[in-house]
């Protein structure tokens, strides 16, 4: 047992501060504050400069050291969030000035972080808890880690605004702009999205029954479908906008024409699932077709089904939001998007883009959790 | 015979089902305006005649197939390719785009996919950003993309390929990982007997075992890089395009010009997907595949 075991990403780290701290300066203000020390003037990480170096560099040689994997992944996710927190609010009020011992930070916090990641996917736990709980934090850290660079970027090389705004600006206009967003919400996923989803859906399902019980129609609609599937059927969304008007109406249009294929298709795939020993039980007990369908193949559908549905969630999503690109009422979230874009009011798209991620996230896993609850009886599910 | 009776039978029963409905749908939708056209002009058309018209509005609700197909056919081949009103001129325009996402899109997801199946770091924290991803309307950045990116003095080609590129490496970047890590253990365990070092493993075994699989899923991604390519052109003010033919044919109410763009697209999707599959179906044979 070695008391050291050195990593390429805490060893990269040190050297970094180490130039970064011959480098001098973190700021073109400091560096001027240093030129006339008789007028002192206010410039970034006047007092916490030492701390936030000491902090890195102490986190980094800590890490190297041979501590249990637990205690030196907190070690370093701690040094290397603070260090990286402290960067970013440092430099409030100076945006822009940034020299390059500030990036070299940076991207030693960086690299400690991805040591800490790196520490925690290597750990195999026993529990089952804890590795559920890592497979949270792993993928969360990596995610704080893409704001953290996000922000210490833009404002420190001071990026234009309209280009990249940082996340802060981003989650601040979203805080202020709340009943805007709830009605775009509003308008866009509780009109056009979950009724097309709805309409589009049950539309397909049927028209999948249809086609398996008339093998005529399956065999003439189940190639028409796939090649549909690769088609940009986004673009009937003009049309469906001259037939049905501008509000949710023919956003709902759209959102059903984009799901009713992917569901019939993976529909009538799924009503094939279910075995020929099965199927030939269900003969000996004389059921007869509806019976057949109601008690074996939609329930051995079921996964099929629930893989459409949410392939579709995602995709009445875009349907809405591109069908509003061609005109409606001064509502919505593809409205919003196109004329503040218009406006450079690029804070507020992104605000726009945030929510419409939230809420495909939050489609989706509704439906993951439903299809959790429906098909519990199916392997992919009990994890056996 | 066999292929006959139970695919081209039945598809082409139902497609000639789907234009009889379809022409049937132009009378009752255009009814009403033609009705309206009638009687303002006192004329009293017999049954025949009004179907007739119809069916041959210059701005029709929905345009009948005859005129979609003639609309296409004069914009596709009697007009020079470079005249602005071509369909073929609008559909390269697209597609250019569209290969150039495509192809960064193909590169990129698979230099994903091989950190990926490589690192684990990357494994345990990209893998998830990219699965959620895919239920992210990503489609929603396109128009913020065209216009910074025009702000800062970059147009043309580029931005529309890069939301091609975003739109077609996802599903490059997970197919391939399920492709590299398709090999099962018995061949893995029997390149360690042959002593074999990773870079061995990854050329002589991963990267064979991945290809139908990059295959499949570059068919997914050329459509979707289509998709992006199209929507891409509209918040450009509609220069040149499919989509932007689609946007102009909104703002005139030129249905016949949308359809008949639509339908090139189609074609082009098609075409694409068609081209995928069949580099797939040579590759394979060249790598020495037998039909299963």
């Amino acid at each position: 047992m070695r008391a050291l075991k050195p990593s390429w990403q805490a060893v990269l780290a040190v050297l970094l501060c180490l130039i970064a701290l011959a480098l001098g300066a973190m700021s073109t203000t400091e560096m001027a504050a240093s030129a006339q020390p008789s007028s002192p003037t206010a410039y970034p990480y006047l007092g916490i400069k030492g701390l936030m170096y000491g902090l890195a560099v102490v986190a980094a040689l800590l890490s190297m050291l041979a501590l249990a994997p637990a205690l030196e992944a907190l070690v370093l996710c701690v040094g290397s969030t603070a260090v990286a927190l402290m960067l970013v609010s440092g430099i409030t009020g100076f945006e822009g000035t940034a020299l390059a011992p500030y990036f070299l930070l940076l991207i030693a916090a960086w690299l400690l972080g991805w040591r800490c990641v790196a520490v925690l996917s290597s750990i195999k736990p026993s529990q089952r808890w804890i590795s559920t709980l890592l497979r949270l934090v792993i993928p969360a850290l990596f995610g704080a880690w893409i704001l953290f660079l996000w922000e210490a970027i833009t404002r420190g090389a001071g990026i234009p605004f309209i280009l990249l705004p940082p996340p802060s600006a981003v989650g601040v206009r979203i805080a202020n702009t709340l009943p805007v967003l709830w009605a775009d919400i509003n308008q866009t996923i509780f009109r056009s999205v979950l009724i097309g989803y709805a309409l589009g859906c049950a539309s397909g399902f049927l028209a999948a029954i249809l086609a398996d019980r008339f093998v005529f129609l399956r065999r003439g609609l189940i190639p028409i479908g796939n090649m549909v599937s690769a088609l940009p059927i986004i673009g009937v969304a003009p049309i469906m906008v001259m037939w049905f008007g501008f509000d949710w109406h023919s956003k709902a249009a759209v959102v059903v024409i984009m799901t009713f294929f992917p569901m019939l298709v993976n529909t009538v795939a799924g009503l094939a699932a279910s075995g020929h020993m099965e199927r030939d039980l269900m003969r000996t007990y004389a059921s007869n077709y509806w019976q057949t369908l109601a008690k074996l193949r939609l329930p051995a559908a079921a996964p099929f089904i629930f893989n459409a549905l949410k392939i579709n969630s995602t995709l009445a999503l875009i349907g809405a939001i591109v069908a509003e690109f061609f005109g409606t009422p001064v509502v919505g979230m593809g409205f919003r998007i196109s004329t503040e874009v218009g406006r450079m009011n690029v804070d507020m798209v992104w605000a726009e883009i945030a929510v419409a991620a939230l809420a495909g996230s939050v489609f989706y896993g509704v439906v993951a959790l439903i299809e959790r609850a429906a098909t519990f009886w199916h392997p992919s599910v009990r994890g056996g | 015979m066999d292929s006959l009776r139970s695919k081209i039978i039945p598809v082409t029963t139902i497609l000639l089902v789907i234009v009889a409905i379809w022409y049937v749908g132009a009378m009752a939708m255009n009814a009403p305006f033609q009705r309206d056209m009638d009687s303002r002009n006192n004329a009293t058309p017999s049954t025949m005649e009004f179907i007739g018209k119809t069916l041959s509005q210059a701005k029709p609700t929905l345009p009948a197939p005859h005129q979609v197909a003639q609309n296409f056919f004069e914009n596709t081949f009697e007009r020079k390719i470079t005249s602005n009103r071509s369909l073929v001129y609008h559909a390269w325009v697209t597609l250019s785009s569209t290969l150039l996402g495509f192809a960064f899109g193909t590169a990129l997801g698979i230099v994903i996919a091989i950190g990926i199946v490589h690192v684990t770091t990357l494994d345990r924290s990209l893998m998830p950003w990219i699965i959620a991803s895919q239920t992210i309307p990503i489609l929603a950045i396109a128009p913020m993309v065209i216009v910074v990116l025009a702000a800062i003095g970059i147009t043309g080609l580029i931005p529309k390929a890069l939301i091609s590129t975003y739109l077609s490496f996802f599903p490059v970047a997970v197919g391939m990982v399920k492709g590299l890590r398709s090999p099962e253990l018995m061949h893995l365990d029997l390149m360690h007997t042959y002593n074999a070092s990773r870079s061995q493993i990854f050329w002589k075994l991963r990267v064979p075992a991945s290809v139908p699989f990059l295959f499949a899923s570059m068919k997914v991604a050329v459509a979707a890089s289509l998709v992006g390519a199209i929507v891409g052109e509209l918040p450009t003010g509609a220069v040149a395009g499919i989509g932007a033919k689609l946007l102009a044919g909104a703002y005139y109410s030129q249905t016949i010009e949308i359809w008949s763009a639509l339908v090139a697209g189609s074609v082009v999707a098609a075409l694409l997907v068609a081209l995928v599959g069949l580099a797939g179906r040579l590759v394979d044979r060249a790598m020495g595949g037998r039909p299963a």
